[in-house]
């Protein structure tokens, strides 16, 4: 039935029996003769379902994304579930299911311990990050009253020179014959290179923080932006000081922004492998550096998306636990 | 009239080059429902700040129950505010916003529960604890805020247009509701608005403010009935001014020369004026009387022709041209009657008639 596909289609969903009388009536004209014959046809029923039809639109408008997203994130993920069941032989997979890559993680305390480290790794540049950056994004939301604009773009000043050149910058800083080392001789404080400040976990923790700001004050200071300052001058006039209109007002408020914050820092930090492997050394070694030799050196593929998966599974348990935890502090604070 | 419970003595309150309260002296006594009235931008809202802390006098004291209040943050002071936009905090239930401030009342939590209960009562929202802030209406979240300062027994409460928010019904009704309770509970009440009408209804005092001056302090009658200034009489209400002379003055009568309606004597009026001063002679629109047929020689009467009309319902306000005199006259006329065939016919001569006490005199310079 050719009738859906005129012109008058979308016409005649409107006011559909005016139209097939307006249609009939001026049959003589071509383009609507068509749609006068077949209505109300298939096409046409279908279109009034569409239309109808809130989640159908609202999938039809979110198509272009949803397929970069299936292809793009659903379709590895899959890939990645596949292999993790499968075993590696020298080139080739042994494509049938088997739990052991799963036993070996479980079996070789090796892997949970680093991921251990990792996630106390993440969760001290979470903390770092998040301490440092509520300030900041205090600063600029409270005390900041024109060109905040100029203040939020010179946050992310850093951004404009890539990452592994922003970790070098800290190798050189952290270094033995560093920025700090150098700086604290010439002044005399220090005979001798401090050796703790490069290639351990602080030196990782100090770079993932400075690396991952941005993200932290961002959302901190949209969430305190938003606070309507009448708020804060009535917790004054209901008898508070300062710092008791921060804990019972501010804070809580802002609370969704230290929650995006926290998990926009930890999640992907916990995965990093450039950092640790550039100012890490032996001992600052994340579970990203295990999972990269799996698919690189150590060639085995299998193992690798076991652990990933292992990752995953342990990143959803601790971002799901946390988000408790902040609703249990809301509903106390309250 | 000693002892009163907020002072302001010589305050000035300057932001940079503009100077938002100008050397302001004024008593508020216990008890009272006071209101600061003014067009925006006059510095009523400063000086309510002033007193609930939040903006610190540039120069002048305030004190309140008889002690100076500029060294004192909000957070000490004797007085609570109710917000314009009410300032319910979000995070926190009706209860707990309403217990927000009593933290430190060292009540236990039966003691507490019962003040909320209380609270929740007064306020004509009983039940109503669990709601959320967002689950609340306009007039609702008002009742809320009023609660939350009541609760902490202020000395004085501090309303900053808080009934501008709502649609008209509720404001009335709020308006009324807010009488109540403030006979009620006994506490002083200061209240900001530049609506002149809820300013004369709730107020048993009204201090008239304009560029950050106050300009007269007087009860809603004596405001409305007996301005002294023309500009109180201009702000308050409508008024129509006509320029003259004083011709005679006595104690209990003034005769004023004007040009508009010719000799005009005046009974009932308290100025202090003599002959020969300049004066402006004011009438409201309600108190001249239209007479459509000529009524003959007649003391306090002029005639005219009949302009533009505009019906609002229970009055009708329609303008008279006079021969000598520029502007039209406003006149305000109760609808007793539902016919208004009268009214619809421009250009036809017109009387006006006023009594000889409906009449203002006010000094011109």
């Amino acid at each position: 039935m050719p009738g859906g596909a005129s012109p008058s289609g979308i016409m005649l969903l409107a006011h559909d029996d005016l139209a097939v009388y307006k249609a009939r009536r001026y049959k003589d004209l071509s383009f609507m003769s068509r749609s006068a014959t077949s209505s109300p046809g298939f096409g046409l029923r279908l279109r009034r379902r569409f239309l109808a039809s809130e989640a159908l639109r609202g999938f039809s408008l979110l198509s272009p994304t949803l397929l970069a997203m299936v292809f793009g994130l659903a379709m590895p993920l899959l890939v990645l579930f596949t292999l993790s069941f499968w075993l590696q032989d020298y080139v080739d997979f042994i494509k049938t299911f088997s739990w052991k890559n799963y036993a070996d993680f479980f079996d070789k305390p090796i892997y949970g311990m680093i991921l251990f480290k990792s996630i106390k790794i993440s969760g001290m540049v979470t903390l770092a990050t998040v301490l440092l950056a509520y300030p900041m994004a205090y600063f600029i939301a409270f005390r900041i009253k024109t060109n905040k604009l100029v203040w939020l773009i010179l946050i992310t000043v850093p951004f404009w020179t890539s990452y592994l050149l922003r970790v070098f910058a800290w190798k050189l800083m952290l270094g033995y014959n560093g920025v700090v080392n150098s700086g604290l001789k010439s002044i005399g404080l220090i005979s001798e290179p401090l050796e703790f400040l490069l290639y351990n976990p602080t030196a990782v923790t100090i770079t993932l923080a400075h690396a991952w700001a941005a993200f932290a004050i961002l959302p901190i200071y949209v969430s305190l932006e938003k606070i309507d300052r009448s708020l804060l001058e009535a917790a004054r006039d209901l008898g508070e000081n300062a710092f008791m209109t921060f804990v019972r007002v501010t804070l809580p408020l802002s609370l969704p922004g230290v929650i995006a914050a926290s998990l926009l820092v930890f999640i992907p930090t916990v995965g990093d492998y450039v950092t640790p492997s550039l100012v890490g050394g032996p001992s600052g070694i994340m579970i990203g550096n295990i999972i990269q030799s799996m698919f690189g050196k150590a060639f085995n593929w299998p193992l690798g998306a076991a652990i990933s998966v292992m990752v995953m599974f342990t990143i959803t348990a601790m971002v799901c636990a946390f988000l408790w935890g902040t609703h249990q502090f809301r509903r106390r604070v309250a | 009239m000693s002892d009163p419970i907020i002072s302001f003595q010589g305050v000035s309150k300057r932001f940079g080059q503009v100077t938002a309260v100008d050397n302001t002296s004024f008593d508020i006594q216990r008890g009272e429902f006071f209101s600061l009235l003014g067009p925006s931008g006059c510095g009523k809202t400063t000086l309510l700040r002033m007193v609930a802390g939040f903006e610190v006098p540039s120069a002048g004291e305030i004190m309140i129950d008889g002690q100076p209040m500029s060294a004192t943050p909000p957070n000490h002071r004797p007085v609570n505010m109710v917000f314009q936009n009410y300032a319910i905090f979000p995070h926190l239930n009706v209860r707990n916003n309403i217990a927000f401030g009593m933290r430190k009342a060292g009540l236990t939590r039966a003691e507490l529960d019962k003040r909320i209960d209380e609270a929740l009562e007064l306020i004509k929202l009983p039940g109503y604890g669990s709601r959320g802030a967002d689950e609340l209406s306009g007039g609702q979240r008002q009742r809320v805020a009023l609660a939350r300062a009541l609760i902490k027994q202020p000395k004085v409460l501090l309303l900053d247009e808080p009934l501008g928010a709502l649609d008209k019904k509720l404001r009335e009704q709020m308006q009324i509701e807010l009488r109540q309770l403030q006979q009620q509970i006994g506490i002083t009440f200061l209240f900001v608005t530049h609506d002149q009408e809820e300013a004369l209804t709730l107020s048993d005092r009204i201090a008239v403010m304009s560029e950050g001056a106050v300009m007269e302090i007087a009860s809603p009658g004596q405001l409305y009935e007996s301005p002294g200034s023309p500009f109180v009489a201009d702000f308050i209400g409508s008024m129509n001014f006509f320029e003259g002379e004083i011709l005679s003055s006595t104690d209990s009568a003034i005769t004023v020369e004007t040009s508009a309606l010719g000799t005009v004597s005046v009974t009932n009026s308290d100025t202090q004026m003599t002959a020969g001063q300049k004066a402006w002679v004011a009438i409201r629109p309600e108190k001249m009387q239209p007479v459509f047929s000529d009524p003959g020689e007649h003391a306090n009467t002029t005639s005219g022709t009949m302009g533009p009309s505009a019906y609002l319902g229970d009055r009708s306000h329609f303008y008279v041209h006079l021969p000598q005199r520029e502007d039209p006259v406003l006149v305000a006329l109760q609808n007793l009657e539902r016919s208004m065939t009268q009214l619809h016919k421009p250009n036809q001569p017109v009387w006006l008639q006023w009594a000889s006490d409906a009449v203002v005199v006010l000094p011109r310079d």
